[in-house]
């Protein structure tokens, strides 16, 4: 029983460790499915959850935080389309760009502001009767069958009770599928990102596509950034982010930019995150694994995979190649 | 020149003094061109003419520095694609414009789609498409991703895309440079059928034998002009080739006789299976004798790139054996690109710019790759920069590079001049093999016949010389036996003089012909 609980426990880590993966993984498939190469989802990721934040800490009200959070991911999403679509700049150079940015930004606008080293105030505050945090969702019925064995931990505990973000997450994967697949707006943003001269000559925008593509991705990422500050936890902190951008194109990649593989490998590294949080001070053979490693487990796996184990990943053709019509 | 002032007929498309530049080239010099409605319009011109230029500004891919467009006697401002599509405008271009990894039925749909979902529009094209393919012979597999299909089907869905968004002008730019004759011909076909219906085609190519088989008027350009517009009835091979180059052509090298001596080269039951595990090459025998030319014929695609590559120590074989030269290659036993060059055989690459040159280094650095080593340019410490410089000035001279300027960069040469490039360097180190590639892809037609002269006085020389080519043409002007691929082995083998193009065609299609067998028959008998 014990063990049972157990498990219980590091798959209810699991799926708030997989949320914010599963979000910008999802932003991160838009855009690079249409041919934009997205390092820049850390950024995004940072700085929704840093508006976030402060906008639900001003307003009183998490919702605000989900509104402004959107608000700068999809401005810094358009900032990128800027770079990269209008004056076709190096897609790598330009994340790059709006990582630094949002590192750089967050940590002085949140000093100036806050005054409390770059951190916003804490959102659940007793004193000043504030709780600008997301309540989880308690499913029905999930209090009566608490007590009932392994059903009780497997719909109370491990299914009832996460931040509604938890949720939509695992609902947008397959509304992303269909949107990906077929609707024709994912028609086109494929198309794009496979040849987008066939595109332009059947007289489609590329362009647009490609704004529109990553108007989505400033959205879902947004999503991701949101979730970390205003949800899991109630505060944000400066590069709070710790590369899950990173790993959510990692995570992308290893699922060769498909939903259902993105989602299965934003799962295995939020396992993996759980395991490493649960285990601190792990004794292996008589050896007690320092918790560093244990913590960066999720990380040497990831490169590991991407260095070997995905086997042959076809990218979009035209991924990172800005779309240049004329002969100069 | 008898110029089409027929003012009665109905236009389908008229150009008023169209003009482009890109930089400090004008790739387009005041055009007019007229193209009477239901007919077929031929634009011939070398590379680089500008008929490309002009075809993408007609389609709105390209905006036109001045100039007017009329379609149907309206002037019409076409600054994008979609505006000539809904002009009824489809054009077929050279480099097919389809998402490799989509099915036929998805590219049709793309950028045409009846609604928000997929699956309406393509229940919709799909009926379409079926009566499409009756009526005009356009069948294709609808539902196999279009990477999996021959470039003929590849064609056919690129024009089904076109008339599928209601084009009344279909414009084809080189349609037939990777077709076998027999689908080229089927092709016409499709055209003529179309004609008929009403749809007017202009047909943009170099051959000029499709000129005269496929249309009814025809134009030329030169060097971004329009330099004559006739009907095809009234006009030759021989007249259009001198109007395209500007000078008397010979479109048919004379072959001197020749000396054949000792096998050179020689293929012994060898495959090849590329990085992806495909087999390229399978059980590949030939020989190649002093003093005699063979063509290798068939498709682009078909293992002639490799077979040249594995030829030139580019890529390993994995069975049988290569003798360049007197020197073994097996499997195990391999010999680098360099220390092939070191036995006498020489080189000259498929595609220039890929394998051949540098486009940013200047004509002296071109020069020399491959043989830098060689004390002749390379000392103790640096290269010899001054050597480097001469040797290539008096090798320009020698070769009739134009410009003569060793420092020029290699990207800023013509084509052709690159080619001589390539091939000067290769034969000035006189080997005794020599393998070619392509020698004329992308060249102009005066510099063809150049090149085609140096080929020919190598084989005088009694140098042993490989040809791949896609152009048929030059196969059978070259080569002295033809050897036809197709999907890795080789089909057949005819004497020059007995290859008429209907024989390689369906060689290069792996049907071998009864007096082709009956010809191998002999030989081994």
């Amino acid at each position: 029983m014990e063990l049972f609980n157990s498990i219980i426990l590091i798959l209810d880590a699991t799926l708030r460790n997989a949320t914010p993966l599963i979000f910008a993984a999802l932003a991160g498939m838009f855009s690079e499915r249409t041919g934009i190469v997205n390092i820049a989802l850390e950024g995004k990721i940072l700085i929704s959850a840093f508006a976030g934040a402060a906008a639900a800490y001003v307003t009183g009200s998490p919702w605000m935080g989900l509104l402004a959070g959107i608000l700068a991911s999809v401005v810094f999403a358009q900032l990128h389309a800027f770079a990269t679509v209008t004056h076709n700049g190096d897609h790598v150079v330009s994340g790059l760009a709006i990582n630094i940015l949002a590192a750089g930004l967050t940590a002085s606008l949140g000093n100036f502001w806050f005054h409390q080293g770059g951190n916003t105030p804490n959102l659940v505050n007793r004193a000043e009767e504030l709780n600008a945090r997301f309540e989880p969702i308690v499913l029905p019925f999930a209090k009566a069958l608490e007590d009932v064995p392994i059903i009780g931990g497997i719909y109370s505990e491990l299914l009832s009770g996460h931040y509604f973000l938890v949720y939509l997450a695992f609902i947008a994967v397959p509304l992303c599928w269909f949107i990906l697949f077929r609707t024709k707006f994912g028609l086109r943003v494929r198309a794009v990102g496979e040849n987008p001269q066939a595109v332009d000559t059947a007289g489609i925008s590329v362009a647009k596509t490609r704004y529109l593509a990553l108007l989505v991705c400033g959205i879902l990422a947004g999503f991701a950034g949101v979730y970390l500050s205003v949800a899991l936890t109630a505060q944000f902190s400066p590069n709070m982010s710790a590369g899950k951008g990173y790993m959510a194109l990692a995570a992308l990649i290893f699922g060769k930019w498909r939903p259902r593989g993105a989602l299965q490998a934003c799962l295995l590294f939020g396992v993996l995150q759980a395991i490493a949080d649960r285990s601190q001070g792990l004794v292996i053979g008589g050896i007690e694994m320092p918790v560093q490693l244990i913590e960066a487990l999720p990380y040497i796996l990831t490169v590991v995979l991407l260095g070997g184990f995905i086997g042959r990943a076809v990218a979009p053709k035209a991924i990172g190649r800005p779309y240049v019509k004329e002969r100069s | 020149m008898t110029a089409q002032t027929d003012s009665a007929a109905d236009l389908a498309l008229e150009l008023r003094g169209i003009d482009k530049s890109f930089g400090a080239v004008r790739a387009n010099k005041h055009i007019d061109l007229k193209v009477e409605k239901g007919t077929i319009h031929g634009i011939v011109g070398e590379n680089g003419a500008g008929k490309s230029t002009l075809m993408s500004i007609i389609y709105g891919f390209y905006q036109a520095d001045k100039g007017d467009i009329f379609v149907d006697g309206q002037k019409l401002q076409i600054k994008d694609s979609k505006t000539a599509i809904s002009a009824g405008i489809g054009m077929v271009h050279q480099h097919f414009m389809l998402i490799q990894n989509f099915t036929a039925i998805e590219n049709v749909v793309l950028g045409a789609e009846s609604g928000n979902l997929i699956d309406d529009s393509l229940k919709k094209a799909r009926a379409e498409m079926e009566h499409l393919a009756k009526e005009y012979g356009l069948e294709v597999p609808l539902d196999t991703p279009v990477e999996e299909l021959a470039v003929g089907y590849q064609q056919r869905i690129e024009i089904l895309k076109a008339l599928y968004r209601g084009a009344k002008i279909l414009i084809l730019d080189e349609p037939t440079g990777v077709l076998t004759p027999q689908e080229t011909e089927h092709l016409f076909k499709v055209l003529q059928s179309l004609k008929e219906q009403g749809t007017t085609v202009i047909l943009i190519t170099h051959k000029l034998r499709e000129i005269m088989a496929a249309t009814d008027n025809v134009s030329v350009m030169r060097q971004g002009e329009m330099v004559a517009h006739v009907r095809t009835q009234d006009t030759s091979r021989e007249q259009l080739a001198e109007l395209m180059v500007g000078r008397k052509v010979l479109l048919r090298v004379e072959k001197g006789a020749s000396t054949v001596g000792d096998v050179k080269l020689s293929m012994d039951h060898v495959s090849l299976t590329d990085h992806m595990g495909v087999k390229r090459l399978k059980d590949v025998s030939l020989n190649v004798r002093a003093g005699e030319i063979v063509g290798i014929a068939g498709v682009s695609g078909n293992g002639q790139s490799e077979l040249l590559e594995a030829l030139a120590g580019i890529r390993a074989i994995n069975e049988g054996e290569i003798d360049l030269n007197g020197h073994k290659v097996t499997a195990d036993h391999r010999l680098s690109p360099s220390e092939v060059r070191k036995v006498g055989v020489g080189h000259i690459p498929e595609d220039r710019h890929r394998m051949g040159l540098i486009n940013a280094f200047p004509a002296y650095e071109a020069f020399v790759l491959g043989y830098h080593r060689s004390p002749e340019y390379n000392g103790k410490i640096q290269m010899k920069q001054k050597s480097m410089i001469d040797d290539c000035a008096e090798k320009m001279e020698r070769w009739d590079v134009r410009p003569q300027d060793p420092y020029l960069k290699t990207a800023n040469f013509s084509g052709g001049n690159q080619q001589k490039l390539v091939i000067a360097r290769e034969v000035e180190q006189n080997p005794d093999v020599l393998l070619i590639g392509q020698p004329t892809r992308g060249v102009d037609i005066g510099a063809i016949e150049s090149i085609h002269k140096r080929i020919l006085d190598m084989r005088a020389a009694g140098k042993a010389i490989l040809l791949v080519s896609v152009e048929l043409d030059e196969i059978r002007s070259l080569a002295d036996r033809i050897l036809v691929m197709f999907d890795g082995i080789i089909v057949g083998e005819v004497p020059a003089d007995k290859a008429d193009e209907r024989t390689l065609g369906l060689m290069m299609a792996n049907i071998v012909p009864e007096e082709v067998k009956a010809l191998q028959a002999e030989e081994t008998a």
